[in-house]
């Protein structure tokens, strides 16, 4: 029986895919970081 | 309860500004053991929006947007689950399952969530 | 299902439910009368909240979850019951930023504050020398901020803000103002200067010139761990974008609550046009951030108005909206400081005269008209 081949190229778009939608997920901001206080 | 001032420890506070997506990558996210237990850092409150949940730590003064909902479900649900993994697939599919196990690395990096 | 790309920008110009933080100016009092005060301090207005309203106000933020509050005034350790308040706050779930002058942090004052975990300090300061701070804020008051700052060091209160207001005289001394940041080891804070309050008559004079705007966002990119309160989002057109959100927060993630207990946009509109309505009123606090008019027409979408045609409309918002309504300058057209020179070009259409005046006047000295300037 064949061996399954993993195509490289496409296991690391997963990972860079992964990775923004963990960027989309969670997003930190400055308590300092909103305009309109003293 | 623990405490951890930000005052004390000046690496931390205001660090933690928004940064552009570009920036942020996996390799910046610490190691996470998704096999591990996890739970809310009880220094945390969590306020619930309709696109997820603002979590702020008291000690550190680090404010983290939670932005969804399903993400927000997980969070809550990490301390009653056994794992970090049993908690996400709890909550969303099998193929979402590594973008949030990344999400929660980030939380852990940024003192949302720590090992139970 | 993935979570359908959004960004928080983008979302929190419809506003939220409640807050991210505010700041509560609780008193008009003031031992000093800065030239520029963005909210015209100095005496006490007799209609000023009560103790007990004061811990209201708290009681209403504990519920809306704000969990982070910005305490300003006039000199707030001028109220005698300053400690209870910020007792209470952090008892209830609340943690405090206070801003002061320094004058009532003396040793005692000082470890008391160093025994708290979730109170932080600004000490305000607007030059690094005494001459070119007390140029502005009055002769004695370096010396007084510098003498809470080593209080603050002798009582290891740990890392506190030493807040600057930027002008035309202190831009050069911004590697001064590092350094003393560093001896300290406090956080250094600088922030935009508003033609608000007191701010109106001297802005001409003071504000920075267009070349060193270019020099502080440079600065600025330089050094991510300076604070601004996101105050400099309009020189987000020179290039890449400075720390924070990049967005005007008025009205939809921040407010003002002031000592009389009227609600305004942010601190620097403290004018009857962003006047959202009164704690006292009805339904608090809670229902002016829900349901005022203003705050709901400030979370509607903007248009750019005549900014349309520019390609850094997306980057800068259109700037300030206190910076426009002061000068005299339409809301929906260039913030006076445009980076790109369109406001200096709006700005010598509008005769000073017709610029508008602060509501109200808390001055110990009224030198400043109220309504239009004459």
């Amino acid at each position: 029986m064949a061996e399954e081949r993993i195509n490289v190229e496409v296991v690391v778009e997963d990972e860079a895919e992964t990775v923004v939608s963990a960027d989309l997920l969670v997003e930190e901001v400055s308590i300092d970081g909103m305009c309109g206080v003293y | 309860m623990q405490t951890c001032s930000s005052r004390k420890s000046r690496s931390t506070v205001c660090a933690g500004f928004t940064r552009p997506l570009t920036t942020l990558g996996g390799a910046s996210a610490p190691q996470f053991n998704a096999a591990a237990s996890w739970r809310l850092d009880p220094n945390v409150a969590l306020r619930d929006e309709e696109f997820g949940a603002l979590a702020y730590h008291y000690g550190t003064r680090r404010l983290v947007f939670l932005k969804s909902r399903d993400l927000v479900e997980i969070v809550r649900g990490l301390d009653a689950a056994p794992d970090a993994r049993t908690a996400i697939a709890a909550v969303v599919d099998e193929a979402s399952v590594p973008a949030y196990e990344i999400a929660l690395a980030r939380l852990a990096g940024s003192e949302i969530i720590r090992a139970a | 299902m993935p979570p359908e790309a959004f960004a928080l920008r983008d979302r929190f110009k419809l506003g939220l439910e409640a807050p991210i933080c505010l700041t509560w100016e609780i008193t008009y009092a003031c031992n000093l009368a800065c030239i520029h005060c963005l909210s015209s301090s100095g005496r006490r207005d007799p209609r000023e909240l009560s103790t007990a309203e004061a811990m209201g106000v708290i009681d209403e933020m504990a519920a809306l979850k704000v969990f982070y509050v910005n305490i300003g005034g006039g000199e707030p350790l001028i109220r005698p019951d300053f400690f209870d308040i910020v007792d209470y706050a952090v008892d209830s779930g609340v943690g405090v930023k206070f801003s002061t002058n320094g004058t009532r942090l003396d040793k005692a004052r000082a470890e008391t504050l160093a025994g708290s975990d979730y109170v932080d300090i600004q000490i305000s300061l607007d030059g690094a020398d005494a001459a070119t701070n007390d140029a502005v804020r009055g002769v004695g008051s370096y010396d007084t901020a510098l003498r809470a700052m080593d209080n603050l060091a002798a009582a290891n209160f740990g890392e506190f803000k030493i807040s600057v207001v930027m002008t035309r005289q202190n831009i050069p001394q911004i590697d001064e103002f590092e350094a003393l940041a560093a001896r300290y080891g406090a956080q250094l804070r600088l922030t935009r200067l508003r033609p608000s309050g007191r701010g109106v008559d001297s802005w001409d004079e003071l504000h920075p010139t267009t070349q060193q705007q270019r020099d502080l966002y440079q600065w600025l990119l330089d050094r991510p761990g300076v604070l601004t309160g996101d105050s400099f989002f309009h020189l987000s057109a020179l290039g890449d974008p400075l720390e924070g959100l990049n967005l005007c927060g008025a009205g939809r993630v921040v407010c003002l609550i002031d000592p009389i207990g009227d609600v305004y946009a942010c601190p620097f509109v403290i004018h009857e046009d962003f006047l959202a309505g009164n704690i006292r009123d009805e339904g608090g606090f809670s229902k002016v951030w829900k349901e005022s008019e203003l705050f709901t027409s400030l979370r509607e979408p903007t248009s750019a108005g005549a900014c349309a045609s520019c390609g850094s409309y997306d980057a800068c918002q259109g700037g300030c909206m206190a910076a426009k309504f002061f000068t005299g300058l339409p809301l929906d057209g260039p913030d006076p400081e445009c980076v790109l020179g369109h406001g200096e070009a709006a700005l010598s259409a509008v005769a000073v005269a017709l610029r508008p005046g602060p509501s109200q006047d808390h001055s110990v000295r009224t030198s400043v008209r109220l309504g239009a300037r004459a």
